[in-house]
């Protein structure tokens, strides 16, 4: 079984911002020691000399030029929204 | 029989002789509809007021210039489709009832005039092989409900297998088009990376997703395609190549194709009954004058591994545009931002989700990074290599879709990895980022289909229906019905 805790999985869920509780930090241990457990054959191979592959085309930067047009009004935009104020998003407060 | 056991262009006739009208193809659909989705659940949204009006409408102003007029489409619900619902199947978006815009796929289907008959059902995100990550009720094989339709498209392969609609789109990271099609007997093609805009279509992969047709024959399938291809100033990652009229390709002719058969795609692993069918396709192409050798795709098994590494990484970053804000369910017990932020996600979210966005996150992390995100992309060039190699040699990759046919449901759920083993054939296809087609090729002893797995080279999509075509002429597979073998009737 790869290294990996419960802590670690505490602090990627952090970072993934996913509420987990203890017993999901429990069973995505055990997954993830187990994907990643299996993810190590890849160092079978040597790779050294090898460049990564980002993208399957040869695909430079794609410029366009900087010019305004017409996409969504403020109203679209926000309808979707699951809450709002004065043509804004709402959300919760940031500082407790 | 159904009006949909008719190709596009026979149908096409039908109308212009006023033998049957648009709303008579409507009707058929959610005719068929009331009679199986009950069983099948492909569908998780029905557009039936509007497909209606929208029938009627075509039947009063005939436009024979429309290649698709009339045709009743299912559209895979990963899909922009604008004002009708869009959910990926998942409970974070189950109110999203009015997207702002359609998917440049959408906006060429509409030049045609094909009528959407509703939005179909996945596995959530398109995470998953089997439909049973959906979040609703999930979709079932329409060949036997006991048995999955296969994933992530598994409403867009099921919804043609049953007859609810003429044609699907799909959508394809790993196989998510071509296994499902070989699960449900049906063709589904996965275009060349960049063939195809993903301007609409919800990100799950970027690196790796395609959008691709789901059709009972290879001529539609084609038809469908040569439609929605092409460059889109709105991806940067859609090619500006020319695209070819894919059915003039269908010549029936594969007189010295020559045919390369990784020895990997019929190991260890692959169902004797599956090894069965594609020995029996490849003495189908020996008789149409092709030739087929035997090659190696070295790193192919190394593939699973590195497309969970790279496709979860992908997702953890496309999927934090979920957050509660501009669209989608809030949570309502959040005290702070970052707290709505979590609980709305996790809320949201299934666990199939949940465990790629964290593996993908711990990939993505610092101090992890070069160890399996870096590694990962390294061998995703010895897989393409592979390919690369094959191909100065031969015209196309035949093999297998799928190592078995469909499974049971909820036999392989509670274990991710015997789950993700299931695309070990698909997958080198979309890290390479080259065409594959899955067509039938026959069916199991319990009477389940099995697909044929046609790969070609980059943007070659020409060859591989003419290869697939030629096979389907050949061979009445396609002709099979699930109600005629004990399906869903």
């Amino acid at each position: 079984m790869a290294d990996i805790s419960k802590e670690q999985v505490k602090h990627v869920a952090h970072l993934a911002r996913l509420a987990v509780t203890e017993e999901e930090v429990e069973q995505l241990t055990k997954d993830l020691g187990a994907i990643i457990d299996y993810a190590e054959q890849l160092n079978e191979l040597d790779t050294d000399n090898v460049e990564p592959t980002t993208h399957v085309m040869d695909i430079k930067n794609v410029m366009r030029k900087d010019e305004s047009r017409e996409w969504i009004t403020q109203e679209d935009a926000l309808k979707n929204a699951p809450d709002q104020k004065d043509g804004q998003f709402r959300v919760p407060s940031i500082l407790e | 029989m159904s009006l949909f056991d008719y190709t596009i262009k026979e149908l096409e006739e039908k109308l212009h002789n006023k033998e049957i009208t648009v709303q008579d193809l409507v009707d058929e659909s959610y005719n068929r509809i009331k009679e199986v989705d009950g069983e099948v659940h492909a569908f998780l949204t029905l557009n039936e007021e509007e497909a209606r009006a929208r029938a009627k409408e075509l039947d009063e102003s005939p436009d024979a210039a429309a290649a698709l007029f009339g045709m009743p489409a299912g559209i895979k619900d990963n899909i922009m489709t604008k004002g009708l619902r869009t959910t990926c199947a998942s409970q974070f978006l189950d109110n999203f009832e009015d997207p702002l815009y359609d998917a440049t796929v959408m906006e060429k289907l509409a030049k045609e005039k094909p009528v959407t008959i509703g939005k179909l059902n996945m596995d959530e995100f398109a995470m998953g092989s089997s439909n049973e990550n959906s979040s609703y009720e999930p979709t079932r094989n329409p060949w036997n409900t006991d048995y999955v339709p296969g994933g992530s498209s598994g409403g867009s392969a099921a919804s043609v297998a049953a007859g609810e609609v003429l044609f699907s789109l799909g959508s394809d990271t790993g196989g998510s088009i071509r296994q499902p099609a070989a699960f449900c007997g049906v063709v589904g093609m996965k275009p060349t990376y960049g063939r195809v805009s993903r301007f609409g279509l919800v990100a799950f992969a970027s690196s790796l997703d395609q959008i691709g047709p789901i059709t009972r024959t290879v001529e539609d399938n084609a038809r469908v395609l040569e439609i929605i291809a092409g460059h889109d100033k709105m991806d940067a990652t859609s090619a500006n190549v020319e695209v070819p009229k894919y059915t003039d390709a269908l010549t029936n002719d594969v007189k010295g194709l020559k045919i390369a058969v990784p020895k990997e795609y019929l190991a260890e692993g692959v169902n004797p009954e599956v090894k069965e069918a594609v020995m029996n396709a490849l003495k189908v192409y020996e008789s149409l004058g092709a030739t087929w050798e035997e090659v190696s795709l070295t790193h192919s098994k190394y593939a699973v591994a590195t497309y969970y590494l790279l496709s979860s990484s992908e997702a953890s970053a496309n999927l934090a545009r979920f957050d509660g804000v501009r669209y989608g369910v809030r949570s309502e017990n959040a005290d702070n931002m970052i707290d709505m932020f979590k609980k709305s996600r996790s809320e949201g979210f299934g666990d199939e989700v949940k465990r790629r966005i964290m593996l993908g996150t711990f990939a993505l992390s610092s101090g992890y990074y070069d160890a399996y995100y870096k590694k990962a992309q390294k061998v995703r060039t010895l897989i393409k290599n592979d390919f690369d190699k094959i191909f100065e040699d031969y015209d196309v990759v035949l093999g297998p879709t799928t190592p078995t046919p469909a499974f049971k449901v909820g036999e392989k759920i509670d274990d991710p990895l015997t789950m993700y083993a299931n695309d070990i054939l698909t997958i080198p296809v979309n890290l390479a980022g080259v065409p594959g087609i899955s067509v039938p090729c026959g069916f199991s002893e319990e009477g389940l289909p099995i697909g044929l797995q046609i790969i070609g080279k980059h943007f070659d999509e020409s060859t591989v229906y003419r290869t697939a075509h030629a096979f389907e002429k050949a061979t009445d597979y396609h002709t099979k019905r699930p109600q005629d073998l004990g399906g869903a009737k």
